[in-house]
């Protein structure tokens, strides 16, 4: 029996197409997944991700265990409420998961993790918390909402108190502040602004039918995997795993290599995976007919990669992907599609921010 | 529940066909089949004149979902193909049965469509999927 988000009913008053999703019935769309990716890049759009978890870190000596814990370095939170997008590595530089640590307190951190890794994730933090006494406190009880697009923080606003406007007036992106029962975050996974809010269950569908009042478009899981993938942001599981170093991820500007007498897990492997070299993570762009995808062979000048993402660009209009390929790779490439030799532009990995083509 | 027109036949495989008389017929994807890709972004159609077999790959969907093959429900010669569908293959997705038609195919052989499953039919098996 999979698991089912508190809005679950209000995805099926609206027709949602739903589907398994790592154990978690989610909705795929709501009718059209590329009329959804379009609300996101031009008005605003929102996705129940309350099957992501939360966990929360208490301790006198929390800084220090997250700077053990994760490749980025908690250290550059020095503000209350900034968040720090990182890896989470094994001893074998391998990305357990990918996750944003939010700066509370000395004592107070919250971690956001993936669902799909929930439960080796919490088994690896928990085993590594003793030593510092920390304490590891997963929050089921938050549904969670993100509200993205051009236009999302003016949409929610009209449904928030003067309290909370208060609370979230001039946030800076990459914050996350409680404010009343909501913790707000200028947080997303689609490129455009707007907030990623957790909110207590028992309030979730009603806060979900304000915001469908307020104008904003309910997006399933279809428009937040081209979305985030037009915006350049890895999928755990796809574009990298335990087994994938994540100077091979287009995750080395993630990893705080400074101070260098900072141990944290898979520091070791880290430093030989960059004296030996690795594979790089770069976009590819196909503008003649057809849809790149997962799993295609990469033809490169000497050697050969693989599509880690693919999917056809809403906003671009054509087709683009993220691939792993041999570190000489230069500006061009072929991919194998059904059995044919296609050629595509090598980019960086990142098509769509803001609304804005950024190839 | 899918729309399936009863006066059209239809492949297992997911195409329509439509009798325009004189033994030429309309093919295209059924509501069922074009629900089960999403949202088409391509559409690569055969060329005007060819010539194929019954259970031929002919045209290739794709959906941001997947890549689908679309078989030639029939044997036969191409006489049109749906341009429309080049720059608007929602077209699919909006009017599977009508303007989001595929091709129109000149029968070699008519018997091949008495073969082919009545709404009922097709019903069934998608009813079994």
């Amino acid at each position: 029996m999979a698991q089912q988000t508190v809005l679950i009913n209000k995805h099926v008053e609206a027709n949602a197409k739903i589907v398994d999703f790592h154990g978690w019935d989610m909705p795929l769309h709501y009718g059209s997944q590329i009329e959804e990716h379009h609300a996101v890049r031009q008005d605003a759009g929102m996705f129940d991700v309350s099957h992501m978890t939360i966990v929360d870190l208490h301790g006198a000596r929390v800084r220090e265990f997250l700077r053990y814990l994760v490749a980025n370095d908690v250290a550059k939170l020095t503000v209350p409420g900034k968040a720090l997008y990182t890896g989470m590595l094994n001893e074998q530089g391998g990305v357990i998961d990918d996750l944003i640590v939010y700066f509370q307190t000395e004592t107070f951190f919250r971690l956001v993790v993936n669902s799909a890794t929930r439960e080796k994730d919490l088994a690896w933090i928990n085993a590594q918390a003793n030593a510092f006494d920390v304490t590891v406190t997963e929050r089921p009880e938050f549904a969670m909402i993100a509200v993205q697009g051009p236009n999302a923080k003016a949409k929610v606003a009209t449904i928030l108190s003067d309290e909370q406007k208060a609370a979230v007036a001039g946030m800076k992106p990459f914050f996350g502040v409680q404010a009343g029962d909501l913790f707000i975050a200028t947080t997303g996974y689609t490129g455009e602004d707007g907030y990623e809010i957790s909110i207590p269950e028992a309030q979730a569908a009603d806060f979900w039918q304000k915001l469908l009042d307020a104008g904003v478009k309910p997006c399933g899981l279809g428009a937040r995997d081209t979305l985030r993938l037009e915006a350049g942001m890895n999928l755990y599981g796809q574009d990298m795993d335990e087994t994938v170093s994540p100077l091979a991820a287009n995750m080395g500007w993630t990893i705080a290599w400074e101070p260098a007498d900072r141990n944290f897990i898979g520091r070791a492997a880290l430093e030989q995976h960059k004296a030996q070299g690795t594979m790089k993570l770069v976009g590819l762009v196909m503008e003649a007919k057809g849809v790149l995808r997962h799993g295609q062979r990469v033809v490169v000048e000497g050697g050969e990669g693989e599509i880690t993402s693919g999917t056809f660009s809403p906003t671009l209009g054509y087709s683009i992907a993220m691939a792993r390929v041999p570190a000489s790779t230069g500006d061009t490439a072929e991919v194998d599609i059904r059995g044919k030799l296609v050629p595509v532009k090598v980019v960086k990995p990142s098509f769509v921010r803001m609304g804005k083509k950024v190839i | 529940m899918s729309n399936i027109p009863t006066e059209l036949k239809y492949a297992t495989s997911h195409e329509w066909l439509r009798s325009e008389g004189d033994g030429v017929y309309t093919v295209g994807i059924t509501e069922h089949a074009q629900d089960l890709l999403g949202d088409m972004v391509f559409v690569e159609l055969p060329e005007v004149g060819d010539t194929v077999a019954q259970g031929d790959d002919v045209a290739v969907g794709e959906s941001v979902k997947a890549a689908s093959d679309i078989y030639a429900p029939i044997s036969g010669e191409i006489l049109a193909v749906n341009d429309a569908l080049n720059d608007s293959p929602e077209l699919v997705n909006s009017s599977p049965y009508g303007d989001g038609w595929m091709f129109k195919i000149k029968a070699s052989d008519e018997s091949e469509v008495a073969g082919l499953l009545d709404a009922a039919g097709y019903k069934n098996a998608i009813d079994e999927e």
